[in-house]
C-alpha cells in the first residue's frame, strides 16, 4: 500500500511535463477540493459534527491575504498563515459555541450556516474589503506575490496542499485523537462515558480543520486573482467542500482525494460541454444525483468499496 | 407612520412565511426530517405559477390550487422514493440527501428557466387600497388571506379528519401507531406531500409580489429555518406565530436598515435562539 501511494505521488509530480495546459488546469482544482475536503473532512468526517459553513474559513483566509497584500504589502506567503489564523479563531469560536451549547445535528449545521452568511453578508457590506464587487488583484506574476507565470507553479503548490493536509490527518488518525474523534463520531455519549474530553477533542478537530481551509483561501484568491464575497463565503462553496469527502468517504484518509478525482473532472467537464449552451447548472444537478445516491447505497462513500476490491480485507 | 406601514406590510407578508413554515414544520413533526429542499420546492411552486400565467393565463391567485395539488405529488414522491429508505440513518445523512435534493431541484431550475429574475404579472399586483395614512398592497392583501385560510384548513384537518388525526398519532408515537394497525409508510408520504403543498401555494401567492430566481430557493430555506427554528420545531402555532414575526422584523429591518443589514440581523437573531433556547418559543423541548 505503502508503495503504491509514493508511485502516485511521483506520477502526479511527473504529469505536468506531459499534459496540456487544461489538463493541469483541471488537476490544480482536483487538488484544491481534495485538499479543502481533506481540511473539512477532520471535524466532518473523523469527528462526524457536520459543518455547512467552511466557505467562511476560505473566505477569511483569502480576504486577509489579499487585504494585507494589497494594503500594506505583506507578501501573501505570510498572509496566508495570518489568514489561517484567523480562520481557526472563527472556527474556534464557531466550535465553542455549537459544542458548549450542545448543538447537534441539524442545529449544528444551522449555526454553521448562519455564521457564514453572516461573514458573506458583513464582507459584501463593507466598502474597506472591496464590497459586494469584491476585491481585484493585478496580475504581476512575481512569485513574492504568489502570482506565477508558469501555471505549473500553481499545481505544485496545489499538489502540495493536498499532500500537506494529508499527511496531518494521516498522522492524526494514527494518534490517540484520532481514535477519540472517531468515539466521538460514533457515539458522543459513549466516549464521554469513557473520559473522552469531547469538548476538548472537538475543538481541536475543529481548530486544525478551519486553520487549513483557511490556507485554502489564499490560494483561491491568488489562483483565480478575483475575491467576491458570494463566491468565497457563499453556501454553494461550502456544499462543494462537503460533496467530495461524503462521495469519497467521509471519516477515511484517501476518501476526499478520491471524492475529488471523481467529482471535480466531472464538474469541469460538463461546465465545458454543457456551460455555453446556458445550462449552467447541469452540473450541479449531477452532484445532486451523485449526493443522493451516495446516501442511499453508498452510506460509507466510495473509498471503502474499493479498498475492499483492491485490498480485499473488510476496512 | 413608516413604522405602521412597514408593520402592516410585514403582518401582510408574513401570511406566507407562515404557510411555509407550517409545511416544513408538519414535515419535521411527523418524521423528524429536515427538508432542506423546503425553498427549492417553494421556487418550483412559483415557476408553475409562471408557467401557468405566461403559457394558459391563469392569474396565479387562481393557479395556487394547481401548484399545491402538483408540489403535494413532488414531496409524496420524494419521500416514497428517496426519504422514506433513510428515516432510520443518522441525522447527518437525512440532511445530506436533502441537501442533494436540494442541489437537484435548484439547477434543475437553472437549466429549464435561466438565471434572470423572473416576476408573475398579475391584475391585481398593480392595485392599491388607502386605508387612512397607510396603503395595503391588493395582492399582499389576497396573499395573506388565502394563505392564512390555507394554514387554517390544514390545522382542520389534522384536528379534525381521520387523516389528520393518524399523522399526529404517527408523529406523537410511531410505533404505537404501528400496533393499532396505521400504514405508517403512507401517513409519512402524505405529510410529505401536504408540507411540499404548502410551500407550492405559498410560491403561487408570492409570485405576482416577489421577484424570484433559481437561487431565490436557498433563502427561502434559510428563511424557513429561522421560523421554525424561532417558533420550536414541530410546533404548528409556533411556525405561525414564527413566520408572522419573522417577516414583519424583516419589513421593519427593510425600513430602517440596508436590506442585506435586515439578513443579517435574522442570521444573529437565529444564532441567539438556537444557544439560548433551542426549542424556540413554543417548543415544548430541546433537541
Amino acid at each position: 500500500m505503502r508503495w503504491l501511494g509514493a508511485l502516485a505521488v511521483l506520477v502526479l509530480l511527473a504529469l505536468p511535463a506531459v499534459l496540456g495546459s487544461y489538463a493541469t488546469t483541471i488537476l490544480i482544482l482536483v487538488f484544491f477540493y481534495g485538499f479543502l475536503g481533506q481540511a473539512w473532512n477532520i471535524v466532518g468526517g473523523y469527528a462526524g459534527q457536520l459543518s455547512v459553513g467552511h466557505a467562511a474559513f476560505v473566505g477569511i483566509g483569502g480576504y486577509t491575504a489579499a487585504m494585507l497584500s494589497l494594503e500594506w504589502g505583506i507578501t501573501p506567503w505570510i498572509g496566508m498563515f495570518v489568514g489561517g489564523a484567523l480562520a481557526a479563531v472563527l472556527g474556534a469560536v464557531i466550535g465553542y459555541l455549537g459544542f458548549r451549547f450542545g448543538l447537534r445535528g441539524f442545529y449544528f449545521v444551522l449555526l454553521t450556516v448562519a455564521f457564514a452568511e453572516i461573514c458573506r453578508i458583513a464582507v459584501s457590506n463593507v466598502d474597506a474589503v472591496g464590497g459586494a464587487l469584491g476585491l481585484y488583484i493585478t496580475f504581476t506574476g512575481d512569485p513574492r506575490q504568489f502570482q506565477f507565470q508558469d501555471g505549473r507553479v500553481y499545481y505544485y503548490i496545489a499538489l502540495a496542499l493536498m499532500l500537506a493536509a494529508t499527511g496531518v490527518v494521516a498522522l492524526l488518525e494514527r494518534r490517540r485523537f484520532g481514535i477519540y474523534l472517531a468515539a466521538i463520531r460514533e457515539d458522543e455519549s459513549a466516549a464521554e462515558a469513557l473520559g473522552v474530553d469531547t469538548f476538548k477533542y472537538k475543538m481541536l478537530a475543529m481548530v486544525v480543520s478551519s486553520f487549513l481551509t483557511g490556507l485554502g483561501g489564499t490560494f483561491y484568491a491568488f489562483y483565480l486573482f478575483s475575491l467576491q464575497p458570494n463566491a468565497m463565503f457563499g453556501i454553494p462553496l461550502s456544499v462543494e467542500i462537503i460533496l467530495r469527502p461524503i462521495v469519497g468517504g467521509a471519516g477515511t484518509l484517501l476518501g476526499p482525494i478520491l471524492g475529488s478525482f471523481m467529482l471535480t473532472p466531472l464538474g469541469e467537464l460538463s461546465r465545458l460541454y454543457f456551460g455555453q449552451g446556458g445550462h449552467h447548472g447541469l452540473h450541479l444537478v449531477a452532484y445532486g444525483v451523485l449526493l443522493i445516491a451516495v446516501v442511499l447505497f453508498l452510506p460509507q462513500g466510495a473509498y471503502p468499496y474499493l479498498r475492499r476490491f483492491f485490498v480485499g480485507s473488510r476496512p | 407612520m413608516l413604522l405602521l406601514q412597514g408593520a402592516l406590510s410585514g403582518v401582510l407578508f408574513g401570511g406566507v412565511y407562515s404557510l411555509m413554515a407550517v409545511g416544513l414544520t408538519l414535515i419535521f413533526g411527523v418524521m423528524r426530517v429536515v427538508n432542506f429542499a423546503h425553498g427549492d420546492m417553494m421556487v418550483w411552486g412559483m415557476y408553475l405559477a409562471f408557467l401557468l400565467a405566461t403559457g394558459a393565463g391563469v392569474d396565479p391567485y387562481l393557479a395556487f390550487v394547481v401548484c399545491a395539488a402538483a408540489l403535494f405529488v413532488l414531496g409524496f414522491a420524494v419521500q416514497r422514493a428517496l426519504v422514506d429508505r433513510i428515516l432510520a440513518a443518522p441525522h447527518e445523512m437525512q440532511i445530506l440527501l436533502m441537501l442533494g435534493v436540494a442541489l437537484v431541484l435548484e439547477n434543475l431550475a437553472l437549466v429549464a428557466f435561466g438565471p434572470e429574475p423572473t416576476r408573475v404579472r398579475s391584475p391585481l399586483s398593480e392595485a392599491t387600497i388607502w386605508l387612512g395614512p397607510v396603503f395595503v398592497d391588493v395582492a399582499r392583501l389576497v396573499a395573506f388571506g388565502v394563505a392564512s385560510a390555507l394554514t387554517l384548513a390544514l390545522y382542520l384537518f389534522l384536528f379534525r379528519t381521520d387523516l389528520g388525526r393518524t399523522m399526529r398519532a404517527a408523529a406523537d408515537n410511531t410505533y404505537g401507531a404501528l400496533v393499532i394497525g396505521t400504514d405508517v409508510r403512507r401517513v409519512y408520504a402524505v405529510a410529505f406531500g401536504v408540507g411540499a403543498a404548502c410551500v407550492g401555494a405559498a410560491g403561487a401567492l408570492v409570485a405576482p409580489i416577489l421577484p424570484f430566481q433559481p437561487p431565490t430557493g436557498l433563502s427561502l430555506s434559510v428563511t424557513s429555518f429561522n421560523i421554525v427554528i424561532i417558533g420550536g420545531m414541530g410546533s404548528l402555532l409556533g411556525a405561525f406565530v414564527g413566520g408572522l414575526l419573522v417577516s414583519v422584523a424583516e419589513s421593519l429591518g427593510a425600513v430602517f436598515l440596508k436590506p442585506s443589514l435586515k439578513e443579517l440581523f435574522s442570521f444573529s437573531l437565529l444564532i441567539l435562539i438556537l444557544l439560548v433556547r433551542p426549542a424556540g418559543l413554543f417548543g415544548r423541548r430541546a433537541s
